[in-house]
């Protein structure tokens, strides 16, 4: 033991304080017993340590490099015009992707408008209202099968290919109204919106301690009111994050637009005609045998991205902004 | 051990209660000063059965305790009290529960209401972690549709007067109630709760989670509380017990024991099981 002069001077420090007279020295033992496992602790822990930031390195690689890629290829043809504009004839390296831009937002804010209240009233039915476990009563049991048939189908929907959504997006509107539409696309997306904030609701309502809700009711507090303003207060950034992770999803998607808006070079004009969006941009102008037509994919590529980051971000800070900092370690 | 009809009547505690069965729901209960009467509540988790079959009366402004091992079942027949029990995943409960006449099971009495009535403080602190110390007090009162702003104003300051809160937290109502110490977050869910001007507050084992100090300011809030309400206390620490409460109920794998006034029952118990446990020899 390299502290032997420490070790002593503890040891004296305890006799004086509290004298004890007993004939097992338990500092000792205590030492003993630490040094043989404090060398393989510390080994343990650095190997464990160092495999997981590998890892994490190892993670970060395959992201950054597509975030580089994208920004040095992308960040020269982004200027006001290129915001703004429509696209120009196709090869001349003119005009810009307004219209994409104006179309994901549309589209992507009705698909939200339309999925997240549901997706998160569905989450907060799963959760609050549909007794989990041994349901006893007809009525109860009935309600247990119900939710978990919504829980299967959910499951079932966040696994379907996208553009399976698509082709109903196809079939239930645009054939319907023979023309494609803002509307369809923002159905099918929201389509793709509501299992994953349904689920990320639901389990985030679930970790709302129940004593929060016998608080609640305690005071003679409505279910409901105490869903709404206890329960999902305190779950407000897990649901937040659903609903980002959700439009972050429907942002990027291609393939349910192309059966449900189509893409035009044109701005919006009316939600049941068809309008551009930022990924039918980026695969169009990909799918063009030109440098330029490339150059200007990469640049819609990097506005995509942004325009998420910005999103979440600002989504964020508003969830922020609002009510009190909860101090993390008392929860 | 006394005759069988004197135990009899000590089941119903206080007063050595002339009250019975039948007069509950009377006016004799009014001129007992009895303000809640339990009547064989007998309580069920699933096929659990928890609480066995017992009747008691509260006296009016006092404070009455509950005791027992762990698992006797005095959480589960405090939550009878304020239709809480029924709300649990399982749980079920008949019986009569009588609140100045009214039972409380009755078709006609609203379960929300009754809780309005009957407070209750839980063992750990829960105040509302989103919310300040000062709407953690008016979250009842505001969620139950109250929208005139001073009179809100009015009874957080007055609650938290009760509670013994006051001079701690006067200039910082708005931070997070979950910023307090774990005796004052106690105090807060006591205002919270004293803010629907409950008639009976019920405690469970409001101390447990607390040191020494901030337990015995608690038992001093008990003290000067009961002066306008009605008090139950479910306890593990038997001195608390006898600190605080004129009436003691010890409860035994869902039964209740022996019903008593707080100081013959930790001097001269009746039942031998009340004895081992009061004496620490078991439990
Ligand atoms: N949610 C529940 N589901 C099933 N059984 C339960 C539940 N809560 C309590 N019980 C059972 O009911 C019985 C009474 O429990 P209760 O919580 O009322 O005891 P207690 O006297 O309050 O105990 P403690 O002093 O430990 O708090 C126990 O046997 C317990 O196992
Ligand atoms: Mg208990």
């Amino acid at each position: 033991m390299n502290n032997d002069n420490e070790h002593k001077e503890g040891q004296e420090k305890i006799s004086k304080e509290k004298s004890l007279n007993t004939s097992i020295n338990y500092r000792q033992v205590f030492d003993d017993i630490s040094s043989k496992y404090t060398s393989r602790r510390r080994i343990t822990n650095k190997v464990v340590s160092i495999v997981a930031i590998v890892f994490v390195i190892g993670a970060i690689i395959p992201l950054g490099s597509i975030l580089l890629e994208v920004i040095k290829n992308g960040i020269a043809v982004i200027s006001i015009q290129f915001l703004t504009q429509p696209p120009g004839s196709i090869g001349s390296g003119s005009g810009g992707i307004g219209p994409a831009i104006q179309g994901t937002l549309i589209t992507v804010g009705l698909a939200s408008l339309i999925g997240a209240p549901i997706g998160i009233l569905s989450g907060i039915y799963l959760s609050e209202y549909a007794p989990a476990g041994s349901a006893k009563g007809g009525r109860e049991r009935a309600i247990s099968f119900f939710a978990n048939t919504i829980r299967l189908f959910n499951d079932v929907l966040t696994g379907l290919p996208s553009i399976v959504i698509g082709i109903v997006g196809y079939v239930t509107i645009v054939l319907a109204i023979n023309s494609f539409s803002v509307w369809a696309g923002a159905f099918a997306l929201s389509i793709i919106m509501i299992p994953i904030i349904s689920r990320v609701t639901e389990e985030t309502l679930k970790l709302v301690p129940n004593s929060l809700r016998e608080a609640g009711y305690s005071l003679g507090i409505s279910k409901s009111k105490i869903t709404l303003f206890i329960v999902l207060k305190n779950a407000k950034d897990g649901v937040l994050t659903g609903v980002i992770l959700a439009i972050s999803r429907i942002a990027g998607e291609t393939a349910p637009l192309i059966m449900t808006i189509l893409g035009t070079s044109l701005f919006f004009t009316s939600l049941t005609g068809p309008v551009d969006a930022l990924p039918l941009r980026i695969w169009r102008l990909a799918s063009q045998p030109y440098e330029s037509a490339h150059a200007f994919g990469w640049g819609a590529a990097l506005v995509l991205i942004l325009m998420i980051l910005i999103l979440s971000a600002s989504l964020r800070i508003i969830a922020r902004g609002r009510g009190i900092k909860v101090r993390t370690e008392t929860i | 051990m006394s005759s069988s009809s004197n135990e009899e009547i000590r089941r119903y505690a206080p007063e050595r209660s002339n009250v019975d069965d039948k007069e509950v729901l009377a006016p004799a209960t009014k001129q007992a000063n009895i303000k809640l009467s339990i009547r064989k509540v007998n309580a069920w988790f699933g096929k659990k059965h928890a609480v066995k079959d017992v009747s008691l009366d509260v006296k009016e402004n006092s404070v009455t305790a509950f005791i027992g091992p762990s698992g006797c079942g005095k959480t589960t027949l405090l939550r009878c009290i304020n239709r809480m029990h029924e709300m649990t995943p399982g749980g079920k409960s008949d019986g009569k529960v009588v609140l100045d006449g009214l039972n409380i099971y009755d078709k006609s009495s609203d379960p929300a209401i009754i809780k309005r009535r009957i407070g209750m403080v839980f063992q750990k602190p829960n105040p509302f972690p989103t919310m300040s110390i000062y709407d953690n007090v008016a979250a009842g009162l505001k969620l139950n549709g109250v929208r005139d702003k001073k009179l809100i104003h009015d009874i957080v300051e007055q609650s938290l007067v009760e509670a013994a809160l006051w001079e701690e937290v006067k200039n910082e109502l708005h931070m997070p109630g979950m910023g307090l110490s774990g005796g004052q977050q106690q105090r807060l869910c006591i205002a919270r709760a004293l803010a629907m001007q409950p008639e009976i507050l019920l405690m469970d084992e409001p101390t447990s989670a607390l040191d020494p100090i901030a337990s015995s300011k608690i038992e001093e809030l008990v003290q000067h509380l009961k002066e306008h309400l009605t008090i139950i206390i479910v306890t593990h620490n038997m001195q608390q017990a006898a600190r605080v409460s004129e009436y003691t109920a010890f409860m035994y794998i869902g039964e209740l024991i022996e019903y008593d006034q707080t100081k013959d029952l930790f001097k001269n118990p009746h039942k031998e099981l009340t004895e081992k446990y009061i004496s620490g020899r078991f439990g």
